[in-house]
């Protein structure tokens, strides 16, 4: 079923593809076959691949639970408040708070969680920052 | 006598300060990362390539620090397969059958030692195989016109699925999902948008960076998080003993020709494009079980040659490996379609021109590769038990580090929030697309050669005035497609019977993806 499934996913996909490659604007430099027709062929390859799908599905995967898709779910939001929050609050706060709650989750106590970020986020930033010189983001305190 | 001057300029490059100290960072991270089950040397030299470019090393050093990890991993993931029963990656697999046995009755010791120096063996072998046949193999490529070229990528994606996929449509789905990635942005040869829908993020395209990082590094973490894998690998000192370390020298002159044969099967999986060094692995030692042992009476209770041949093997095939990558710029397997892409972000086009446009670059990464060997052996027979104590550090602490030096990666490039969520996006749709047993690979690739295949497909036509027989018209082309076309065919016949033959012998942990 979850082939089946990918397969229609995989048919819609490449249907918008295709128009999306249909409506590529022409521009005064051309070529003997423009821009349009390998986004088109990829398009096509895709569509026969998905009926294969369709028809001939492989055993389905053991897909997670209710609970640990959730799990995942979160821990995928928290990655992306990660992204947003990182240049306004700096990289120590954010890392800190990001890795602790991954470390929770994966199984560490909560008090060894929050030690266990800050030491991750402080570690990162000496090696990556103090003796590597990268550039990570700075918050309103500098670090 | 060209390629031996050739090869001695090329140590004068590798021989710096720097690139010997990047040799050996290399080399011992390598072999962490190899040995860490949950980093392998696909994520592990993914995580790596974003943090090369913050710090401006050039490309020799570069590519110098990355294979070098490369290489320290096809070391590193015998340990764990050899104390724990847990391949440390994937091409060490095979290493658990006959390695974990040895362990349990007290040769844990002998069995490391053993392998490193197998792993020396095999790397050794491969790397001179490489600097022969690499020229070699550049003179046939110099006769590629854009026609060749175009068929040649094709071949690449139809045989990646490799001999042991059991769903085609899935490796060419998952090529397709990649090459559709790399449309989009501005064409480079009409100036107008694709695909890009005004978002002015997507004008310059998706960097391949954050594909590679998200798709191998980040769904990794999601994959330990789905199951809660939180522990340490070794969970106390007991059963991490190593015992004496020193070489049983009998023992090792009694694996001499399963070493040959095996330097040979394992070079030749890796030359051959679709067959990395995990399959390395499983041919030399399946082969050497037919010759040595066909009734099955040591094999798989601890035989050392059952140790010595995957070992060879795997190192073989991962140097086999660097000779298409760096001769034609096409790779056959996940780590070098990542090397690729250290290549191609410096602006270095590889494949024939490479050998004499930038002739520092291949001839100091390969002897560089030389020097790492050396190290690598040092590392990992005196100090092995260094890598062995590293496993009793749990994934719980482990996989949010690795999330975390993903993200610092990616930010130290391009500084951008967007660019941080897509890389987020990458490792869902990796996780989703390995739950439904698509291949990366394939999507890594897709999105690394798009453009260049696009790009010669045009020129050929142009040439050609617009007639498709140019792509059949050439002997060279014709026997291109020909190899194509049985190499994504033949998996269909056979490779559901040697697909499980693979997993027979797995062992049920799941194990970091690419190799």
């Amino acid at each position: 079923m979850s082939d089946r499934i990918l397969g229609g996913f995989g048919l819609a996909l490449a249907a918008f593809y295709i128009w999306a490659a249909t409506i590529i604007p022409d521009s005064f430099m051309s070529d003997a076959i423009g821009p349009r027709t390998f986004p088109i062929i990829i398009g096509i390859v895709t569509i026969i691949c998905s009926i294969v799908f369709i028809l001939k599905p492989d055993v389905d995967p053991h897909w997670p639970n209710l609970s640990q898709l959730a799990e995942l779910g979160l821990a995928v939001a928290v990655m992306f408040a990660y992204a947003r929050f990182l240049p306004e609050v700096g990289f120590i706060i954010a890392t800190s708070i990001a890795t602790a709650y991954l470390t929770w989750r994966l199984g560490s106590r909560p008090l060894s969680s929050v030690v266990i970020g800050i030491s991750t986020a402080i570690g990162i930033h000496v090696v990556f920052k103090l003796i590597l010189g990268l550039s990570l983001a700075q918050g309103p305190f500098g670090f | 006598m060209d390629t031996l001057s050739s090869l001695a300029d090329g140590f004068a490059v590798a021989l710096t300060f720097q690139n010997l100290l990047l040799a050996l960072v290399g080399a011992f991270l390598g072999t962490l990362m190899g040995a860490l089950p949950g980093l392998g040397p696909a994520n592990g030299v993914a995580i790596l390539i974003p943090i090369c470019f913050s710090l401006g090393l050039g490309p020799t050093s570069s590519l110098i620090l990355l294979t070098a990890v490369y290489y320290g991993c096809m070391y590193g993931g015998r340990i764990s397969s050899i104390l724990l029963n847990i391949p440390g990656d994937e091409p060490a697999m095979m290493t658990c059958l006959d390695g974990y046995p040895m362990a349990k009755q007290g040769k844990a010791g002998q069995a490391l030692t053993l392998s490193g120096i197998a792993s020396f063996v095999g790397s050794f072998f491969a790397t001179w195989g490489l600097v022969l046949l690499a020229p070699q193999l550049v003179k046939i490529a110099l006769l590629f016109g854009p026609a060749e070229y175009f068929v040649l990528f094709t071949l690449a994606f139809a045989t990646l699925g490799g001999v042991s996929s059991t769903n085609q449509a899935k490796s060419a789905f998952a090529a397709m999902l990649g090459l559709g990635i790399a449309m989009i942005g501005v064409d480079t040869q009409t100036g107008v948008q694709r695909f890009t829908f005004n978002e002015a993020h997507l004008f310059d395209g998706i960097d391949f960076l954050i594909a590679i990082v998200g798709l191998f590094a980040l769904s990794e973490v999601l994959v330990f998080l789905e199951h809660h894998r939180g522990g340490a690998a070794a969970k106390s000192g007991s059963d991490v003993s190593v015992g004496k370390l020193l070489p049983d020298w009998p023992t090792l002159v009694s694996t001499r020709w399963t070493m040959v044969r095996s330097t040979l099967i394992g070079f030749i999986a890796g030359v051959l494009p679709g067959a990395g060094a995990s399959l390395g692995s499983f041919l030399s030692y399946s082969v050497e079980k037919q010759v040595v042992d066909p009734n099955g009476k040591t094999f798989g209770k601890g035989d050392p040659r059952g140790v010595v041949a995957p070992e060879v093997g795997n190192n073989a095939a991962a140097g086999g490996a660097l000779v298409p990558m760096l001769s034609l710029g096409v790779p056959g397997s996940g780590t070098t379609a990542v090397l690729l892409a250290v290549l191609l972000s410096l602006n270095i086009t590889p494949g024939p021109l490479l050998f004499s446009n930038n002739p520092d670059v291949v001839w100091g990464l390969i002897a560089a590769l030389f020097i790492a060997n050396f190290m690598l052996l040092l590392l990992n027979i005196p100090m092995v038990t260094l890598f062995v104590r590293v496993l009793m550090v749990p994934t719980r602490i482990l996989m949010p580090v690795v999330a975390m030096i993903s993200f610092v990666g990616i930010y130290s490039i391009t500084g951008s929030t967007f660019d941080m969520m897509l890389m987020i996006g990458f490792g869902v749709l990796g996780w989703v697309l390995r739950k439904l047993d698509v291949p990366l690979v394939p999507v890594i690739l897709g999105i690394l050669l798009g453009n260049q295949m696009e790009v010669n497909l045009r020129r050929a036509m142009t040439i050609s005035d617009g007639d498709w027989s140019v792509l059949v018209g050439s002997p060279l082309a014709i026997g291109l497609w020909v190899v194509a076309i049985v190499g994504f065919t033949l998996p269909i016949i056979m490779g559901r019977r040697l697909k499980s033959k693979i997993e027979a012998s797995r062992p049920l942990s799941e194990v970091a993806e690419g190799d």
